[in-house]
């Protein structure tokens, strides 16, 4: 083991450079350095005495994530500011196959951050971006994309799903590269499988470990913080939870449903 | 013809691996995939009296030399696992029903509840840091002995293995009254207490604070406490603690283990570390003409 590799094992130390409002409820986190980081891969956010949590980079020279204000954890992530010091270790996790020159990224909600480093080495990607409304949107400068919005407040009035129905039969596209809410996912997958296209969907769960020990990650017979995040058409097929379950912090596999009732 | 199986108390294993218990076992979905990696059994993560969050993170973290842990005994409550008890029982390969409680009562009434889905080994972990009371009952032979008693009157023909602990003074002695309460085997070590502190945090890393090491850094703590415990003891053991390869494996089966538990391992080398393991425990025996397991258990006593 090398002195890299073993420095990516302990947590280090990120100093917030910069904190910018992306919406009413979400914020970028810019840190003082460069995170070595493959699209889809995750890093263990620390905050003392608070807890540790996976995120995903959405900028990695400099790093920056970009965060819902959601529950405890960013409640307290959302007080720091410019200066202040927060820990890290990592990068996680697989990271997606970016190998598509024909692609089609859908992202549903903060699922746009997950994707938004895959989005930069991806050769021209076509880019659906799921909102519930208008004022959820984020990086709408950054990235030339499609908008829709449950609400029809902007964009298409619709679901992502059910834009993508409509350009699968185009035929363009080899690959679909998805995250966001499960259920949007196993949609995705689902017209992925029927067109015969190859898809790739960066997975959520509660973690305790993060480096493939403890099993709290648990997706069917794969863990997400080791076997994944993201997962490929052959896996996807096989995991029985995709789009149905996930396990509590006590480790009881539950519905997506209740899943998200206890994460918001 | 080299026969790498080996005998637990009557149960027989296809070889002497075992994933330790909190490592990976939170499903029969997780358990099967060590079988088809080539565990010769695999432990389910404890099973405890009520649903239980465990800590919060960082809850395992790799301090260098071995992984420090906190995870604090998450789970369900066997209540509430009847679905993943059912899967559990449909394997065919042995798993071991791991169990801990607060009290003598606690680990009465998992057993009892546990007995109907028929698991051929139940493992008492009585010897967990990361909870209030987790090592209670292996801190003293008393204990440990009352636990194992109680158990075993009711669990009767099952195969009970207490897991103890080494943060003892002479864990020797606390195997041998196991063994006299009727225990089967013996599972040593589990973790040993540690800490460590984040110098730019200024805070110990594990949000518990304090936690349990295991992996290489343990090993020659756990090959001591095995060889401790094959003098006071006829049962057979389960060597735990810092087995990375086949060699390491050979090492603790010479100190008087039957079996090793295999679990930092996971983290290091990934699932299939049974298979590699197993690999160079044949290899090691076809060099050295051993036929059989059995023939090299506790030699380095000889």
């Amino acid at each position: 083991m090398n002195k890299m590799e073993k420095e990516q094992k302990i947590h280090r130390k990120l100093t917030i450079k910069q904190v910018v409002d992306e919406n009413h409820k979400t914020k970028t986190f810019f840190f003082n350095e460069d995170i070595d980081i493959k699209p889809g891969q995750f890093i263990m956010l620390w905050l003392p005495v608070i807890d540790e949590k996976p995120f995903t980079l959405s900028y990695k020279k400099p790093a920056g994530i970009t965060v819902e204000l959601k529950g405890k954890f960013t409640k307290e992530l959302f007080k720091l500011k410019q200066g202040d010091n927060l820990f890290y270790r990592g990068p996680f996790g697989n990271g997606f196959a970016a190998y598509s020159k024909k692609a089609l990224v859908v992202a549903g909600g903060m699922g746009m951050a997950g994707v938004s480093l895959l989005i930069q080495v991806l050769e021209n990607p076509r880019i659906i971006f799921g909102a519930k409304q208008k004022r959820d949107l984020f990086f709408t400068n950054r990235f030339d994309m499609e908008i829709c919005t449950d609400d029809g407040s902007i964009g298409y009035n619709g679901f992502a799903t059910d834009r993508l129905k409509e350009l699968v039969k185009e035929k363009r596209y080899d690959t679909i590269y998805t995250c966001g809410p499960e259920v949007m996912m196993k949609k995705v997958f689902d017209i992925a499988e029927k067109y015969k296209i190859k898809c790739e969907a960066s997975l959520e769960r509660f973690m305790h470990c993060g480096i493939g020990v403890c099993g709290s990650c648990a997706c069917g017979n794969k863990l997400v913080c080791k076997d994944g995040s993201v997962f490929s058409s052959g896996d996807l097929r096989e995991m029985k939870d995709f789009g149905r379950h996930a396990r509590l912090k006590n480790g009881k596999n539950v519905s997506l449903q209740e899943y998200y009732k206890w994460r918001s | 013809m080299l026969d790498l199986s080996t005998n637990i108390a009557g149960v027989k294993l296809r070889n002497p691996t075992i994933l330790a218990s909190g490592i990976w076992g939170i499903s029969s979905e997780l358990i099967e995939r060590a079988f088809e990696n080539n565990a010769g059994a695999a432990t389910i993560k404890s099973i405890g009296p009520e649903p239980r969050d465990g800590n919060n993170n960082p809850s395992v973290v790799d301090f260098g030399h071995g992984l420090l842990n906190a995870v604090g005994l998450p789970g369900p409550g066997y209540k509430n696992m009847d679905t993943e008890f059912d899967e559990l029982s449909k394997i065919k390969e042995t798993v071991i029903w791991s169990i801990y409680g607060s009290s003598i009562e606690d680990f009465v009434k998992i057993t009892k509840y546990i007995l109907r889905y028929k698991p051929k080994i139940i493992e008492l972990n009585i010897s967990c840091p990361n909870k209030e009371n987790g090592m209670l009952f292996s801190q003293d032979k008393k204990s440990a002995a009352k636990v194992t008693r109680s158990v075993k009157e009711i669990a009767k023909k099952i195969v009970v293995i207490p897991k103890l602990s080494p943060n003892i003074t002479n864990i020797a002695e606390v195997a041998y009254a196991c063994e006299k309460a009727g225990a089967d085997a013996i599972n040593a070590i589990n973790t040993v207490q540690g800490m460590v502190i984040n110098i730019d945090a200024k805070k110990p890393v594990l949000d518990y604070k304090k936690g349990g090491m295991s992996g290489p850094a343990i090993r020659p703590v756990a090959v001591r406490c095995v060889y401790n415990i094959y003098e006071n003891v006829k049962i057979p053991i389960i060597g735990t603690g810092g087995i990375t390869n086949g060699r390491d494996a050979i090492e603790m089966i010479q100190a008087g283990s039957s079996a090793v538990g295999i679990g930092s391992a996971v983290y290091y080398h990934g699932i299939n570390v049974f298979k590699s393991i197993v690999n160079e425990i044949r290899e090691w025996m076809q060099e050295n003409n051993y036929n059989s397991i059995k023939e090299f258990i506790g030699i380095a006593h000889e």
